[in-house]
């Protein structure tokens, strides 16, 4: 690996007060919503100093989501490869089948603190709404689930997994249809039933707390691959890739490794049918469209057009379906603690199956998108090298979108 | 009334002081540029002037108004179908003064497109076609402090909100920091007709004279005459967006018959 290329400046304790992570973060949002978020601020902070909290959230995560996840060695890929060694840190295995259930406990926890028995929540994959259906089923809160109606027919299988457990799904007719128009719905919502409603996002978006607040419930992905790698292993990784969407998985298996200078971060954004065609959610590696902008609270990098509209993205991924990104990794990127770069859809898919015939796993289309950036760099790599790739989710969920992409008879 | 010798600012100010004089509450209607299509915003815009309206929200649209109803919603989505950008809104304005509409009018547009605009240059941009001020409804003042100072510098007013949910401390802090007026959002939502207004509204009011000398206008939820008179008698101003902007579905003649119904109820 080239040492020059890689220079981790800027400090890693960010946000500020504000909730700026250097330029990138912030609070732009409608006024009637400041004082939630003040108030959220203040009863995070609390909660997170609270023993009691700290306790019931470990005692959750190790008792109903099946916390530690594993670290499993993939051997068949890493001899088909030829390459450096990969593992495989096991989302998928936590309960729900993503890591969206670590901040949905988190945040679920603290909405019971504050007093506020009514969710709100958005969902692309349905990940997330799977995730807090879930978690409001456990502690017994009344959950609301926005998803874009494009969203609801490539992932139905997660839509009826919401209706389950007993989650309300509104359908988003507004925009794309997908992510970005739910958040939209969800925070109107939230506006209008702003003294009784807890707005529990599910990535490391929107406006100041929630980038750290979901940021602080995923770091323990990473927490746990740093010793789990070293045990497996016998060392520390040489790389961590992750896919990023919103980024939340990739923040929390980044954060434990942000201050090894040694160790390269890897993100992987949806290169969709690719860059040039413009159909795609690659914010960092379209220069042309991704821009710092401020969209749904935070100002980070944006798919827009020159007039400062969002743009309509494509993946083939539902959970990377997504114009803007994390304002931490945008930080993280310009100061160049993580490096980013695209997987397209064809090389998603193709990951996928190389994963489900190899090792026998079946992770999600968002999760391939990290694969096939290990497909791509493990070959470049010396025998002794280590990758870490976070396998964020199960692939259950895609069944159906891939039996049509790749035109399967079942 | 506005001469051209004054700031935007300054015209703002007139107005409030006219419409005292008269007794009154100002009437702000919103439209947006662009629908339902350029030529019939600017029709209507002009139509309500010509009936005694007393200041404009020119609505610019955004792809995803987060503050807004389905009824914004859809009618900004169909300026933007219409191809309306920034420099339309910019250049609608220049047209409406042209056209003779003397009354103050603040661009009223989310923070993302005035970013892509860059901000020195939307400001300078927008005064020379005769803009009074600036509305942002995704700007508290933490993150306008930029925009307050070119706002400043150059004479228009920033807008900032607050709502039923703001502490004692945020309304001094945004009384502190808002120029021209504070929009005062009625209740707790997005923008959109309703039947009633929010029985809490007077304590509300009295809680923000108490922290807070700026001038007041309101909207969220306004639509008939009974609540303008209600909201008039209370408040230094209102707004009226989402119904206008339904009556103006087919063209300017319905929004400005609406527009006057609402003017009269305040004679």
């Amino acid at each position: 690996m080239d040492e020059n290329v890689y220079i981790k400046t800027g400090v890693t304790n960010v946000p500020d007060e504000g909730g700026y992570f250097g330029e990138y973060g912030g609070r732009f949002v409608p006024e009637t919503l400041v004082p939630a978020l003040d108030e959220l601020i203040v009863a995070y902070k609390e909660a997170m100093a609270d023993p009691e909290f700290q306790h019931e959230l470990a005692h959750l995560q190790t008792t109903y989501t099946g916390r530690p996840t594993p670290v499993t060695y993939a051997k068949r890929l890493s001899e088909h490869l030829g390459g450096a060694q990969i593992y495989l840190k096991r989302e998928d295995l936590a309960h729900t089948g993503a890591h969206k259930i670590n901040n949905a406990i988190g945040q679920a926890l603290l909405a019971k603190r504050m007093g506020k028995h009514r969710i709100v929540a958005e969902t692309g994959a349905g990940q997330h709404g799977v995730a807090s259906a879930t978690v409001s089923a456990l502690l017994g809160l009344d959950c609301h689930v926005y998803m874009g109606s494009v969203d609801m027919a490539r992932q139905k299988p997660n839509v009826f997994r919401m209706k389950l457990l007993g989650a309300e799904v509104i359908p988003v007719e507004s925009g794309s249809k997908t992510l970005k128009d739910a958040i939209n719905e969800a925070i109107r919502d939230w506006v209008t039933n702003v003294r009784t409603t807890f707005y529990l996002l599910g990535s490391a978006l929107g406006p100041h707390p929630y980038p750290m607040m979901v940021r602080d419930f995923q770091s323990v992905i990473g927490t746990e691959a740093r010793e789990q790698i070293v045990k497996e292993a016998g060392r520390l990784p040489d790389v961590c890739i992750a896919c990023v969407g919103g980024g939340s998985n990739a923040i929390g298996l980044f954060h434990a490794f942000r201050d090894d200078k040694n160790i390269e971060l890897i993100g992987v954004e949806a290169g969709g049918h690719g860059i040039a065609s413009g159909e795609h959610a690659a914010r960092f590696a379209d220069p042309n469209m991704g821009r710092p902008g401020v969209l749904q609270g935070t100002r980070s990098f944006v798919l827009q057009n020159a007039d400062g509209q969002i743009m309509n993205t494509h993946s083939v991924s539902a959970g990377l379906d997504y114009a803007s990104v994390g304002p931490e990794h945008a930080y993280f990127r310009e100061n160049e603690i993580a490096h980013y770069t695209v997987a397209t859809d064809d090389e998603a898919l193709a990951a996928f199956q190389t994963l489900c015939k190899l090792e026998g796993i079946i992770p999600a289309l968002e999760s391939s998108h990290g694969v096939a950036e290990v497909i791509k760099r493990a070959p470049t790599l010396p025998k002794d090298a280590v990758i870490l790739v976070n396998l964020s989710g199960r692939g259950d969920k895609d069944l159906d979108t891939v039996i049509k992409e790749l035109g399967m008879n079942v | 009334m506005m001469t051209s010798k004054m700031t935007g600012l300054e015209a703002i100010d007139a107005m409030f002081a006219d419409t005292k004089e008269q007794n009154r509450a100002a009437f702000l209607p919103y439209f947006p540029i662009g629908y339902p299509n350029y030529a019939e915003s600017i029709e209507a815009i002009v139509g309500m002037a010509e009936v005694g309206v007393d200041g404009f929200e020119i609505g610019m649209p955004f792809s995803d108004p987060l503050a807004d109803g389905p009824v914004v919603q859809a009618a900004t989505q169909i300026a933007l179908e219409n191809g309306t950008t920034v420099r339309d809104c910019i250049r609608a304005v220049r047209e409406l003064r042209a056209r003779g509409v003397h009354q103050p009018m603040l661009l009223m547009g989310y923070l993302n497109p005035i970013l892509a605009y860059g901000i020195e240059n939307f400001v300078r941009d927008a005064k020379a076609a005769g803009t009074n001020g600036l509305i942002v409804p995704d700007l508290p003042p933490e993150e306008g402090v930029l925009l307050a100072e070119v706002c400043h510098r150059e004479g228009l007013a920033l807008v900032f909100f607050l709502a039923p949910t703001s502490s004692n401390e945020r309304m001094e802090l945004v009384s502190k920091q808002a120029s021209g007026f504070i929009y005062v959002v009625a209740l707790t939502g997005v923008t959109g007709v309703r039947t009633e207004l929010p029985p809490d509204l007077t304590d509300f009011i009295e809680r923000l004279r108490k922290h807070t000398d700026k001038k007041l206008v309101m909207g969220f939820g306004i639509s008939t005459p009974e609540q303008a008179r209600r909201v008039g008698s209370l408040l230094d101003g209102f707004i009226v967006g989402s119904a206008l902007v339904k009556a103006g579905k087919e063209g300017a003649a319905k929004a400005i018959e609406l527009a006057t119904t609402l003017r009269q109820a305040l004679d």
